[in-house]
């Protein structure tokens, strides 16, 4: 299981918040945490509470915003929205993040002698 | 940059305004837990399975929160409020506790603000001029005697052939004029300066103006500028005094201007004076002589865009083309260019950055003080600490609590410390008059006080980080359980390193007092050459005489009023003394030795200091006589002219000869030659302290009644005397000056001053340096000592339950005794060697202001080393004799 508390998980959690905000739009926190459980197959289980602190993260970046609203289920609940700021935080990290796991992908890929 | 400015301010709002900017609120938790745990029912768990399920996947809510609370707001500035209110609760509990260490840091950072405001306000501020790092001080140089005054026509053709000053100003200090009013007369102080001189200050008159070059001149029309002290004792400040006439030795001068009353000018030789007069109109036929200096000095400003360099080398070439077309007069003549500030504060420095040293040091021990204080309370905390760490706060919170309080400790001390530190200022300033120069530029401002503030949170981190970093690491499990005896071995070793260090940083500051007051001791004990007490020198200012008085009347004057002041019941010798007294200022005077080949140019020839004295000079000096005899009564204008000089004299110029009967002739002021009558002792001219080539510096008297008509013409207006007194001088100055009233109403009594002032002024700086040193040492000392007291009282407190048990082992009283006393000189002991060996290798840098003392003086270590061992010992003392009397039964039933 992934350390939960190292930086770089923080900054790839805080990515994949992101991702989620802009693919699916508002989003309640656990609807957010819900998603990222989808996608990950289970691989990557963490503490849902450490999403409020990603999402703290990006809404002093001003990276998303947040009003409150109702859940499905009829509960209050904070709906966060990701900003234009965001948008492009996003395709910034995102190209680093592409860039960076091909660098790291090509350098597990060496073979002794090539 | 931007986001994280962005960051910043919804942190500042956040900490404000939490409400508005709360995610991750309680509600938002709960509403969480409960859709996780809603659909934990929708797969069949019971409501509390599922409940405890969310709980579990969310993770601990509390620590959410605290997470996202150091987050949302400044978490540092809140945890600071936090820290800061519970560690003033704390330090309220224990007042004790608090008012040491605030005193403590009070005194180590009082005596720092102290220290540091004398040093900003003479070696860092600016000048009180504008564009001071522009001024230059030029004087002339020869690689025999350093710098020294320049002639007039030397410094006239300086202004004309440089090119890298945009001015050039002489002046020449120690003038003084008799203003003659309706009924009386009174002397005051002048300076002689070039028309340029204020402009190239930079100092513009308050009323009226700056002379004109036109003033400058040779018989121009006499005028005089007025300091405002001057203008103000004298005349009320009258706004229309410029233009009236002052009458000066008996001639008019017209007042052009009037300084401002804070015009300050503090640099070789020039001293402040109630009047100014132009330098180029001086009459002195001297003036216009190009071998003789006397007392001209040269202030410059170097034009914009030229470094010093340049300016050194340019003033070099123009004093090559002086030397190479007047060979005779300016061969080796060069011209040196000095930084008007370096020039001023030269002397002090050396003292100085001595003294910031010594007082750093006191800070220092003050704060291992503090240290050790906080690491004993600390082992108290210990368990509160413990706990904390238990219920989840972090090894850096825990620091950060510790460390906030060291600050506010120091913070406080330092508040402190800025009062002792503006007391002790004023008064040591108001006790130590005119040994510092730009004493008046020392006081509190705005860098004094960031220097007290950025040393108070120095010292607050040093201080405090020790014991926080070792109380943040407890043990959890052992402190708990121990019930908060703590008394591991680790802690009580950097107890002891904390007395070790404040030990041997105690030795190295009494050695360095010590090493001063040697020197000090050994300057006094050293012997001038002459018995300096009772012996007073004044002046006596004369009325203007009628233009063509005779010389041998002016010589009739002076011996009637010899006799006129003999008459004063009391003093037992009087003599003329046509310089002022010895020691304070020197003229030198070429010479040749008749029958010796005569040296090539006037620069090579033998010189010496002259001493013009009457037969009386003597005795009131008492200056041991070697052989022949003294200048007599007899010696006048009829008889032939002889001279006395001293056993240097003899030494350099005649070597095994013997000198009596030979002549000298000082061919450029006295026009005929001199045979020498007598050798007398050597007197040290350049202080206590002389050393190197002026301590055997060629000395001689010729007699005051033997001056050519011309010199005594030229300085009829005054004449110098020295009595020897029974008892006190200062007891004589009123007798004195009722003699020279009587004697002729409109003479000036004035500058009476005391041979043993002389010497004492002489020491001032030593002395300064000496008493602030043993000042910082007392402390050091007082410091230490109290620093092993708690150490040891201390430590012997935590082993309380050991004692006990010792003793009802049967351990007897006095090795209990012998326990704490050797913990203690053990310490001691290694702190001293410590500090000689530190001392050792730090003292070498305050050899400069050192004398007739090794910086490795053995006495000064050895005495060091004893009196602080037996301090530390004494100390221990105490705490050793509490451990010794414990009582078993009560010492084991405590825990």
């Amino acid at each position: 299981m992934t350390d939960v508390k190292s930086e770089v998980f923080q900054g790839t959690l805080d990515l994949m918040v992101l991702k989620t905000l802009e693919v699916l739009g508002p989003l309640h926190g656990y609807g957010i945490a819900r998603r990222i459980e989808q996608l990950s197959d289970q691989l990557l289980r963490l503490n849902e509470g450490t999403v409020y602190a990603s999402l703290l993260r990006l809404a002093q970046k001003g990276w998303i915003r947040s009003e409150w609203g109702t859940s499905e289920n009829n509960r209050r609940a904070r709906f966060y929205s990701i900003s234009n700021a965001g948008r492009r935080q996003l395709a910034r990290e995102a190209q680093n993040w592409e860039r960076f796991s091909g660098v790291i992908g090509k350098i597990l890929q060496m073979q002794a002698g090539g | 940059m931007l986001t994280a400015m962005r960051v910043f301010a919804s942190r500042l709002l956040g900490s404000f305004r939490r409400q508005h900017f709360d995610a991750g609120s309680e509600e938002e938790f709960q509403s969480h837990l409960h859709m996780l745990a809603d659909r934990f029912v929708s797969q069949g768990m019971t409501k509390a399975e599922a409940l405890r399920a969310a709980k579990q996947q969310f993770g601990g809510v509390a620590q959410i929160e605290e997470e996202l609370r150091d987050r949302s707001s400044l978490a540092l500035l809140e945890a600071l409020w936090q820290d800061l209110s519970y560690g003033l609760r704390v330090l309220r509990k224990s007042p004790g506790f608090a008012a040491i260490a605030v005193l403590t840091l009070a005194l180590g950072i009082g005596a720092n603000t102290a220290l540091f405001s004398v040093v900003n306000g003479v070696l860092l501020n600016p000048l009180p001029y504008p564009h001071p790092d522009k001024l230059v001080t030029v004087t002339s140089f020869e690689p025999q005697y350093g710098e020294g005054s320049i002639s007039y026509p030397d410094l006239q053709d300086w202004v004309r052939d440089n090119r890298t000053l945009s001015s050039l100003a002489g002046y020449r200090s120690f003038q003084s004029f008799n203003l003659i009013g309706q009924t009386d007369a009174q002397r005051f102080s002048a300076v002689n300066v070039s028309a340029s001189f204020f402009p190239t200050l930079g100092v513009t008159p308050v009323l009226g103006r700056n002379f004109s070059p036109a003033e400058d001149q040779l018989n121009a029309p006499p005028a005089v500028i007025l300091s405002g002290g001057f203008w103000k004792t004298k005349f009320g400040s009258s706004p229309d005094i410029v233009g009236k006439t002052l009458n000066l030795d008996g001639k008019d001068y017209t007042v052009v201007g009037v300084l401002p009353q804070n015009f300050y000018f503090c640099c070789i030789n020039f001293q402040l004076g109630d009047l100014y007069v132009p330098l180029g109109a001086a009459q002195q036929p001297w003036m216009r002589d190009r071998k003789v200096h006397t007392g001209i000095y040269a202030v410059g400003r170097i034009k914009d865009g030229v470094t010093l360099a340049q300016a050194r080398s340019d003033m070099d070439r123009v004093a090559r083309n002086l030397a190479a077309t007047y060979p005779e007069a300016d061969k080796g003549v060069g011209a040196a260019v000095t930084p008007v500030k370096e020039e001023m504060v030269k002397d002090i420095q050396p003292f100085l950055l001595v003294l910031l040293a010594a007082v750093g040091f006191v800070l220092l021990i003050a704060c291992v003080n503090v240290a050790n204080l906080l690491l004993a309370r600390s082992t108290g905390r210990a368990r509160e600490f413990a706990i904390r760490a238990a219920l989840g706060a972090s090894q850096g919170r825990v620091v950060r609590q510790l460390l906030t309080e060291s600050v506010l400790l120091s913070l406080v001390g330092g508040g402190l410390g800025l009062l002792l530190a503006f007391w002790g200022t004023t008064a040591g300033l108001s006790i130590l008059p005119s040994t510092l120069p730009r004493a008046n530029d020392v006081g509190i401002d705005s860098h004094v006080l960031l220097f007290t503030l950025i040393i108070s949170l120095l010292a607050g981190a040093l201080f405090g980080l020790a014991p926080a970093l070792k109380t943040s690491h407890p043990d959890l499990h052992e402190t708990l359980k121990e019930g908060g005896r703590g008394g591991s071995g680790v802690r009580y070793r950097t107890q002891n390193i904390f007395v070790i260090v404040e030990m041997a940083l105690a030795v190295v500051l009494l050695v360095g007092a010590g090493l001063t007051i040697r020197t000090l001791m050994h300057l006094w004990s050293v012997n001038p050459g002459l018995d300096p007490h009772n012996v007073l020198g004044f002046e006596v200012g004369f009325p203007p005489v009628p233009p063509n008085t005779s010389a041998n009347a002016l010589r009739a004057r002076v011996r009637q009023l010899t006799d006129k002041i003999a008459s004063v019941p009391g003093l037992t010798a009087v003599s003329v003394d046509n310089w002022r007294l010895p020691m304070t200022g020197a003229d030198d005077l070429p010479f040749t030795i008749e029958g010796q080949p005569k040296p090539a140019d006037e620069n090579s020839s033998p010189d010496a200091i002259w001493y013009i004295a009457g037969p009386g000079y003597l005795n009131v000096m008492k200056i041991p006589l070697l052989r022949g005899r003294f200048l007599g009564p007899q010696d006048d204008a009829n008889s032939p002219g002889v001279c006395v000089i001293d056993e240097d004299f003899a030494r350099k110029y005649f070597g095994n000869q013997d000198p009596i009967g030979k002549r000298i002739d000082p061919t450029l002021t006295i026009k005929e030659p001199l045979e020498i009558v007598g050798i007398v002792g050597h007197v040290k001219q350049f202080g206590l302290d002389e050393s190197g080539i002026n301590a055997s510096y060629p000395q001689f008297y010729t007699s005051n009644f033997q001056l050519p008509d011309d010199i005594l013409t030229a300085s009829e207006s005054s004449a110098g005397y020295v009595v020897r007194t029974q008892g006190p001088p200062d007891a004589f100055t009123g007798a004195i000056r009722g003699a020279v009233h009587a004697f002729n109403s409109k003479a000036v009594f004035y500058e009476p001053e005391t041979m043993d002032s002389v010497i004492s002024d002489s020491l001032a700086s030593r002395r300064f340096a000496m008493i602030l040193l043993a000042i910082f040492a007392g402390l050091a000392l007082v410091l230490a000592s109290i620093g092993i007291y708690g150490v040891i009282s201390y430590i012997a407190g935590q082993r309380t339950h050991e004692i006990g048990i010792r003793i009802a082992l049967g351990a007897q009283r006095r090795d209990i005794l012998k326990i704490v006393l050797g913990h203690g000189t053990r310490l001691a002991l290694i702190g001293v060697a410590v500090g000689l060996a530190a001392s050792a290798g730090l003292t070498r840098l305050m050899s400069k202001i050192l004398f007739g003392v090794s910086s490795l003086d053995p006495l000064t270590f050895i005495c060091v080393a004893v009196v602080l061992t037996l301090v530390a010992l004494a100390a221990c003392y105490v705490p050793a004799r509490r451990a010794m009397k414990v009582d078993p039964m009560v010492a084991l039933r405590y825990e």
